[in-house]
């Protein structure tokens, strides 16, 4: 109770788990139908191109997420339409894409301004890099996920489960694809900040990994998989302010500890019927 | 007898360039059809053209369906058999439609779901997670699917692949059944040619560029029978 007293008595930690708590569920929302989907390298390739945008943007003096934001959209409606065509494997292609953004944003940052603080804090995180625009933005993107949700989690059930079966029904396929492909974006883009380019796609793979090893239908991995990220990320991000530790560190290990606790209680129920 | 879904001179085919040429076919009230052909000769092209998500080079095509559409049973992806979710949740899915904005299904939905798989034969399952489900009752559970979507036309893509001899011939019985009693029309993309020549009443075998369409007697004694049996001799099959 003390620590949490001390905690919440600075005002960046508040920032950091208003932006945190948001994030996380939205990133453990749209993680599960990317998780099913087999779209989990996604997030890893748009936090690396949303790490070259970072390193552009600061060394040219461009604000960070007004550069960032639209080229991380487009690089996902990319990676989208190139997983549809088929003619390239998606893995490979969001290997090279990766790879490559991170390679052009190493090199500009080398020949500019060096690899200062900045760079470091979007390699691995910080979470005093929450701004008053960044709470802004998670509070607009996390409305825009939850609104998606309620409205549409039939349609995205339904995309997720079956896309042939959904275009025949005459559902529009490729509008909620762009849209998950777009708030998996922005999410991503505005989560990298805290979680470093190297560690947010964590935090849409393992909620969602999680709540399969123990529930059996689609509203209930989803709706645990939003609880146990929010969960993970409050654990982790305390522990990281206890022990003084990287806070993007501390909060996938939080959610490995959430995923092994899950898949104990698989075998011990398994074991049990 | 009323056609669900009439075809006048039918160009099948992709941006353009055609596969099938001059379709001339209807699909009534309570047919039977098997489609069959070599790997790649248009199945799938006309098939998703009768679902109307291929648009046809050239020609008509009517579809007369009355309120609900076309029930479609797509071929299963290797990451449906690992899915996470009842077999209730799925067999629901089938309700959405273009015209459905609702957030959240009836309760008289929720009921006719449970009515599919009372008649296919697999209620107790409605709340078994589809992961855990044999591939024979994975089947079962997007027919239910299908059924939810449709009253009159049921297009399955070759369903029997990858189940094994029993479950296949479970599957026909129950395909047969739907069409005997139901009344609903059934046009069914298949390899298996035993089958297709003893349930169906009709057959559409396709071929590069032209087709064969007509009753299962008729096609017996077609050039296009003969090509599919590889040449064999009459009444082996």
């Amino acid at each position: 109770m003390e620590l949490f007293k001390e905690m919440v008595s600075y005002p960046f930690i508040i920032r950091a788990f208003i932006v945190g708590i948001l994030i996380s569920l939205c990133a453990a929302l749209l993680g599960v139908s990317l998780v099913l989907k087999k779209f989990s390298m996604i997030g890893d390739g748009l936090s690396h191109v949303s790490f070259g945008a970072l390193s552009i943007a600061i060394a040219f003096g461009i604000a960070p997420l007004k550069l960032s934001i639209p080229v991380v959209v487009i690089a996902a409606f990319f990676l989208l339409k190139l997983t549809e065509s088929s003619r390239i494997s998606s893995d490979a292609a969001i290997a090279v894409m990766s790879a490559s953004a991170l390679a052009a944003g190493v090199l500009v940052t080398s020949f500019t301004t060096g690899m200062n603080m900045d760079v470091y804090s979007y390699m691995f995180g910080s979470i005093l890099a929450m701004s008053r625009e960044d709470v802004r933005l998670s509070v607009l993107l996390s409305a825009a996920v939850l609104i998606l949700f309620l409205f549409c989690y039939h349609k995205i059930f339904a995309v997720t489960f079956d896309e042939s079966f959904a275009r025949a029904s005459g559902v529009d396929v490729s509008f909620y694809n762009s849209l998950l492909a777009i708030l998996t974006a922005v999410t991503i883009v505005i989560g990298m900040r805290m979680m470093g380019a190297m560690l947010i796609s964590s935090l849409v793979i393992f909620p969602a990994l999680t709540a399969m090893q123990m529930f059996k239908s689609f509203r209930g991995v989803v709706i645990c998989s939003g609880f146990l990220s929010v969960i993970c990320f409050c654990i982790g991000l305390s522990g990281s302010y206890l022990f003084s530790a990287p806070a993007g560190a501390s909060i996938v290990i939080a959610n490995l500890i959430g995923f092994l606790v899950f898949r104990l209680l698989r075998m011990v129920v398994r074991q049990n019927v | 007898m009323t056609s669900i879904i009439s075809c006048s001179h039918v160009d099948l085919g992709y941006d353009g360039h055609v596969i099938v040429k001059d379709l001339n076919m209807e699909i009534e009230q309570g047919a039977y059809i098997s489609v069959i052909g070599q790997n790649g000769s248009g199945k799938s092209t006309f098939i998703k053209t009768m679902l109307g998500l291929v648009r046809p080079v050239s020609g008509k095509i009517r579809r007369s369906l009355s309120g609900k559409g076309i029930g479609y049973l797509p071929q299963q992806t290797e990451m449906q058999k690992n899915f996470p979710a009842t077999a209730l949740e799925v067999v629901l899915s089938g309700f959405l439609s273009r015209k459905q904005r609702r957030p959240f299904y009836m309760r008289k939905e929720k009921f006719t779901a449970m009515e599919q798989l009372k008649k296919l034969g697999i209620p107790e399952l409605s709340k078994t997670c589809y992961r855990e489900l044999s591939g024979g009752q994975q089947q079962r559970v997007l027919l239910a699917r299908a059924l939810c979507a449709t009253d009159q036309l049921l297009v399955l893509d070759e369903p029997v692949t990858g189940l094994d001899p029993g479950a296949a011939k479970e599957l026909y019985v129950l395909l047969k059944e739907l069409n005997k009693n139901e009344g609903i029309a059934i046009l069914m993309v298949s390899h298996d040619l035993s089958n297709a020549l003893k349930d169906a009443d009709e057959i559409l075998h396709i071929r590069h560029e032209d087709y064969f369409f007509g009753s299962v007697s008729d096609y017996r004694s077609s050039e296009h029978f003969h090509e599919m049996n590889g040449g064999a001799v009459h009444g082996t099959i």
